[in-house]
């Protein structure tokens, strides 16, 4: 092992792997290190098909999608750990990081040019959603319940309520089903369901799986094990409705109630924080706000498809590149990129002229025959509907982000 | 021969016991609790602070006042030898208003009468020295500096541990159906694990305790438990507090406490909700306590961390005796039982007091047993951490061991050595199920950020390696709180599990 790298990769999912990939691809000396036990992250657990439809233009299960990805990264003969963690990354100057990383071998310090921070997301929890009650046995989230049953073969319950319908519950629900456990109903505070359209029908409506909106899991109830939940209507400032409480028996319940970008070690190197996406505040290169630290996947935003993943794993990289060639990033024009009407998030935060750039986005409300409008550089997208579970994902070309002066809004329109 | 001691009940207070019984010689002690492990009911559920002993009136409570002022101190001592993780920020108990000062120069009194230590009123200014964070309107406080926070989910297993290297045999899972009583004589203990001989019986079953004592026919009491339900924030959420900070009591309320716990998280709480008799094991959260516990919390701080950084919210049950009596009693019939009930707050400061003065005025003293000290016995407890030692030795250790270089629980930074070093400890002890939650008192691990969404199936998976059961049939608090309902595949082609 070299002392020095011109890149360190923390995560070894897809988008860590798709970032040493690339690193490699372009020249540079490449460290990765996982924490877990194997390589490849999420996608290992995800035996769904719906991987890869943008990146391989094939519909893989998840696993085969990030085999793919593993193979491509073994041939490149690119240093890894697996069974690592970084405790501490330290901005020692403005070209080097030092971090400190704990293996079965030792402890060792390692410095790095740059860092590509790829740790992906933790998931919500009961005590974050106000979910009040016992705390018995049965409660999953559904990443812990989807690793026990396709990674370890163990079943987590027979009678499922699953909290949250985003594509990651839509999924569950099919899986227990599969497996020859009752999913007695999905739970969706929200109006709409937060997946996306194909997974509802594929997952919930094709095997007669009910799903209620605008309800909540208000208490879990049980002696040992969960015995029932309760569920609540909640009204438009989704808060519960008194008096609108039905109970639900079951002995699971599986939350997935979305996720978080998992950022404690780059916070504590004192990245700055978006609070709409809770991922770092990037620019266009992927840089966060600690120069030479860049960050993609879920730990910069939370995505749909892992096509999108792997996709800002390889920008991270060509940022890094960059970075490396040119002893950091040439000081630059940023335009602050602004949420107009109907947009939640966006990143990246600064755009510059001098690269096209990929932005991804989500909308707060479902709007249907609108337009995307960036009005300081004239341009506009129409689109047929625009929902909150699926992301905008469109390019800006460097002449067109060099025609705004100041900031660039991206707002959502009505088409009159 | 050997004085035979039955203590029941491994919380905090029986584990005391059995800890300070264990440095006499001519006995033969018996630690029973029904749990899978110690520490598991009234013990590891409560706000964790060693109070300086400045709130009980000497007069109407003589022994709560004297033994929870005592116990601060000696758990100065105890958490060192033992390895539980401490602090002593001092406590603040805050005049809200103008009018509140006379509550706490009423304080200030038993503070005097009591004997504690340092104890002072302290105006607004002084206050916001203390406490940056506390509410800038406030009149004052009460400033207490000898008041402590711990670690109390380790502190039971933690007493068990060393009072097992020092003797004491542990029986878990061991429910207690009966006291043999004959001619006025405590004869011994029945239990769904056969029958214990004994010549002493203390009782220290907490919220059961008036159960335990019916069975030796004393039976004027009963013990009702009182819910207090808390929030626990993540460990970088601010703002904090410094110190332990609550508000001077009025007649409705004790008030809720905000503290900075050990693992560096915000606590606030608890509530104080009187709960049928028969409620004993309801430690359920409600909407209506949490809600209680925010606006009394926000009155006291300038800020809150904001509630999405909520990692936990719990609640815990303590013991409550009529008129808030402490039970300790020894009896002359029958003779050889003695009562440790209705141990509530300050319990957990007192607790090592308690502790002394069951062996030294009650069995010593009442009961006659004559006791020697042993000329060895071993205060330590040889617990570490791998992230709290110096980087040579995490670098020896993972040398010597691999295991210690995998982290498997990334928020609390605890290793693989870490916990199979716990799972030996475990089964030294006695512990006969090893279960997730019994791993999680002892180590903070599924107590961070991700709350074991992350982590727990990796533990139990090093749990099942260890003890040879499959991964499903790890359990995380005992029977019926498997980690899962068995293998996949044999349960779709409706087959059985194999054991």
């Amino acid at each position: 092992m070299r002392s020095e790298y011109d890149t360190v990769v923390i995560g070894g999912g897809p988008a860590g792997l798709a970032a040493a990939i690339k690193a490699k691809e372009l020249g540079m000396s490449v460290l990765l290190i996982e924490n877990r036990e194997f390589l490849g992250g999420i996608p290992m657990q995800c035996v769904h098909p719906g991987f890869g439809l943008h990146y391989f233009k094939e519909d893989l299960t998840g696993t085969e999608f990030i085999h793919r990805i593993i193979e491509r990264f073994r041939e490149l003969d690119i240093e890894y750990y697996t069974n690592a963690h970084v405790l501490e990354i330290v901005p020692y100057s403005y070209r080097h990081k030092i971090l400190r990383v704990v293996t079965e071998e030792g402890i060792f310090e390692v410095r790095a040019k740059t860092v590509i921070y790829a740790t992906g997301a933790r998931e919500r929890h009961t005590f974050e959603i106000g979910i009040t009650g016992h705390r018995v046995a049965g409660i999953y989230t559904a990443g812990e319940a989807q690793t026990m049953m396709d990674i370890y073969g163990i079943m987590p319950g027979r009678e499922i309520v699953i909290v949250g319908s985003g594509d990651v519950g839509l999924i569950m629900a099919r899986r227990f089903t599969l497996e020859g456990a009752h999913v007695k109903a999905v739970i969706e505070l929200m109006p709409y369901p937060g997946g996306l359209t194909r997974n509802v029908v594929q997952c919930l409506e094709d095997f007669g799986i009910p799903l209620y909106l605008s309800h909540a899991v208000t208490r879990v109830e049980g002696k040992k094990r969960v015995e029932r939940v309760i569920v609540t209507k909640v009204d438009e400032n989704l808060r519960p409705i008194p008096g609108t409480e039905e109970s639900i028996e079951c002995d699971t319940v599986v939350l997935a109630a979305g996720l978080v970008p998992y950022l404690k070690v780059i916070e504590k190197a004192g990245v700055k924080i978006d609070p709409a996406t809770k991922g770092p505040v990037v620019n266009g290169y992927l840089e966060t706000s600690v120069p030479g630290i860049f960050v993609a996947g879920n730990a910069l935003v939370i995505n749909d498809l892992v096509d999108y993943v792997v996709e800002q794993g390889e920008e991270a990289a060509e940022g890094a590149y960059e970075f490396v060639k040119n002893g950091g990033l040439p000081a630059l024009k940023w335009r602050k990129l602004v949420k107009g009407r109907n947009i939640r998030l966006a990143v990246p935060h600064y755009l510059a002229d001098t690269k096209d750039v990929t932005i991804y986005a989500r909308v707060a409300e479902p709007e249907e025959n609108v337009k995307l409008r960036f009005p300081e550089i004239g341009k506009e997208i129409r689109l047929p509907f625009v929902r909150p579970s699926e992301m905008i994902r469109v390019k800006l070309r460097g002449d067109e982000i060099a025609r705004a002066e100041g900031r660039i809004t991206m707002e959502v329109v009505r088409d009159e | 021969m050997k004085t035979r001691i039955a203590i029941i009940g491994a919380g905090v207070v029986g584990a005391s016991i059995a800890r300070v019984l264990s440095q006499y010689n001519g006995l033969e002690v018996h630690l029973i609790e029904r749990n899978v492990d110690a520490g598991m009911g009234v013990s590891k559920a409560n706000t964790g602070i060693i109070h300086p002993g400045h709130e009980d009136d000497p007069e109407k409570y003589p022994l709560r006042a004297k033994l929870c002022v005592e116990g601060n101190k000696l758990w100065y001592q105890w958490t060192k030898e033992l390895g539980i993780p401490a602090k002593w920020p001092g406590e603040l108990m805050v005049a809200l208003e103008e009018e509140d000062m006379k509550v706490a120069e009423y304080y200030l009194e038993l503070a005097q009468k009591n004997g504690v230590p340092g104890v002072r009123l302290v105006d607004r200014e002084e206050l916001l020295r203390l406490e940056p964070n506390a509410n800038p309107n406030a009149a004052g406080a009460l400033w207490a500096p000898t008041a402590g926070v711990m670690s109390s989910p380790m502190a039971a297993v933690a007493l068990t541990e060393n009072a097992v290297d020092n003797g004491v045999k542990f029986h878990p899972e061991t429910e207690v159906r009966g006291i043999k009583v004959k001619n006025g004589e405590v004869k011994g203990v029945e239990t769904n694990q056969g029958f214990i001989e004994t010549d002493i019986v203390i009782n220290a079953a907490g919220l059961y305790a008036d159960r335990i004592s019916a069975m030796a026919g004393i039976d004027h009491f009963t013990i009702r438990p009182r819910k207090g339900e808390y929030y626990i924030f993540d460990d970088d959420a601010g703002p904090k507090v410094r110190r332990i900070v609550h508000q001077t009591p009025t007649p409705t309320t004790k008030g809720v406490y905000v503290i900075t716990e050990m693992n560096d998280g915000v606590m606030i709480g608890p509530t104080a909700e009187d709960l049928p008799e028969d409620a004993k094991d309801d430690t359920s959260t409600t909407k209506e306590g949490l809600e209680f516990v925010w606006e009394m919390a926000k009155k006291l701080v300038n800020g809150l961390p904001p509630k999405s950084r909520v990692i936990r919210t719990f609640a815990g049950l303590r013991p409550e005796p009529p008129d808030g009596r402490w039970i300790i009693e020894a009896y002359d019939d029958p003779w050889g039982f003695v009562n440790v009930a209705g141990i509530r707050s300050p319990g957990l400061t007192a607790a090592p007091a308690i502790a002394y003065y069951v062996v030294e005025e009650l069995i010593m003293d009442k009961l006659d047993v004559k006791l020697t000290k042993k000329s060895h016995w071993n205060p330590y407890r040889d617990a570490f951490w791998f992230k709290a030692l110096p980087r040579e030795k995490q670098a020896e250790l993972i040398k010597r061991n691999p295991a210690y270089g995998r982290i498997i629980c990334m928020c609390r930074t605890i290793t693989e050595g870490d916990i199979v070093d716990i799972i030996h400890r475990m089964k030294r002890m006695g512990v006969k199920t090893i279960s997730l939650d019994g791993v999680k008192l002892r180590s903070g691990v599924m107590s961070g950020t991700c709350q074991g969404s992350y982590c727990r199936v990796r533990i139990a998976n090093i749990i099942a390696r260890e003890t040879g059961i499959p991964l499903w049939k790890v359990s995380i608090k005992g029977e019926g709180t498997e980690y899962g309902i068995g293998d996949i595949k044999v349960l779709l082609r409706g087959e059985k599990n194999a054991e």
